[in-house]
Parts: structure tokens; sequence; C-alpha cells
């Protein structure tokens, strides 16, 4: 038996598997129904330094409140509450 | 079946107190005498805009909210382009959702937290100027 197959090497340590939490969409999971477009300070998880929305794979919310938070987000654009472009908005 | 709106108007920080005062029952009297009952007044008073806004870095805000037919919609927004004194507005539609929040904000039941931590810090500070 000189030939080994690739499941039967074995590493002195063993290798780190890094387990990232799995994403959830907090909207569903503490039941918020409703996005306020004048809570800044909320929406600010939702975007970057540049003041751009962060994307679903990141935030994790699902479809349906992502669009609201989008909506929620362009209307205090609008307001002048949050900028449309900057630079360390954080 | 009544709509439920919610306006928001940014005047020019250039107003005198009596001058919103006097803007703000002009639409909120457009509102009552287009048969809709208004929920909510609030002044926000004047904030910084995010970015300047016809020459403007700063403004005053005000919401209401009120429930009726959805024609004066229209009309406050035609009176809004024609003021000067009025920067920005918005109008929005509130779902059976936004309706529930906004009755659990007037009741205090939103944002509950930041009351609590706001009480704990206040009475950090009294021992210490007790002692003093």
């Amino acid at each position: 038996m000189a030939i080994r197959s690739n499941k039967d090497i074995k590493y002195l340590t063993a290798q780190k598997v890094i387990k990232r939490p799995k994403k959830y969409c907090r909207f569903r999971k503490y039941n918020i129904r409703y996005i306020d477009y004048k809570e800044t300070e909320f929406l600010l998880n939702f975007i970057n330094e540049q003041g751009k929305i962060l994307p679903r794979r990141i935030t994790g919310n699902s479809l349906k409140y992502q669009r609201k938070v989008s909506e929620a987000i362009k209307r205090a654009r609008h307001l002048a509450l949050l900028p449309y472009v900057t630079d360390l908005l954080k | 079946m009544s709509n439920h709106y919610e306006t928001v108007i940014i005047f020019s920080p250039l107003l005198s107190d009596d001058d919103v005062k006097r803007e703000v029952s002009k639409y909120t009297k457009m509102v009552t005498d287009a048969g809709c009952t208004i929920l909510e007044e609030r002044l926000w008073g004047l904030r910084q805009l995010a970015y300047p806004i016809a020459g403007k870095s700063n403004g005053i805000y005000f919401i209401m909210e009120y429930s009726g037919g959805g024609t004066i919609v229209q009309k406050l927004e035609v009176e809004f382009g024609r003021n000067e004194n009025v920067i920005r507005w918005l109008t929005i539609h509130l779902d059976k959702y936004g309706i529930e929040y906004n009755d659990k904000r007037r009741k205090g039941l939103v944002g509950k937290k930041k009351e609590v931590q706001d009480e704990k810090k206040e009475k950090m500070v009294e021992p210490l100027t007790a002692g003093v």
C-alpha cells in the first residue's frame, strides 16, 4: 500500500477552522416592522463611511427589509438628515 | 377609509420664532380646514443640515402627522413650492406599521432604554455634587 489518498494525510496540529456566526436579519429576529427615516443613528448601521448603502451580503437583512432600509435612508438623505456623499462619516 | 400622512417641513433658519409659529399655523389651518385631523405636531427646531440647501447650512424642522383625504397633500405641496421660507419638504403615506410605530412613540414606548441610561448618569452625578 504505497499510494495514499488525500484522506489519509494527518496533520500534526489540528487545522483551525474559523466558524463565523451566521448572519441574520435583525428586523425579523427582533420583530421590527417599521423603519423610521428620522432615526439617523439607527440608519448609520446600514451605511458605510462614504454614506453608501451597505449590501445585503454584509448586513444580513432579508430582501423585504433591505428595501425598507434603503427607502428610509433615501428619505433621510432628501431631508438632509444624512449626507448623499461624504468622507469619514463615522 | 382615511389615509395617514406625515409631513416634514424645513424652514429657512433666518425666520424668527414668531415667523415660524405663523407659518406653522398657516399650514395646520389648511389641514384642518380640509377636514383632516391633526394627530401630532412637533417642532424639532434648528438643526444642522447634512449638506447645504439653498445656500443654507441650518434649517428649522417641523413635523406633523394627520389623517384624512389625500387631496390635501397636493394643495400643501403647491403652497410649499410657492413659499420662499420653505427650503425642503417631504410627505409620506404611513402604512399600518408606521401608524402603530407612531402611536407607540407618542406613548413613550420607543427608545425607552436611552431614558434609563440618562437617569443612571444623573444618579451618578448627584453624590459627587452632594459631597462637594
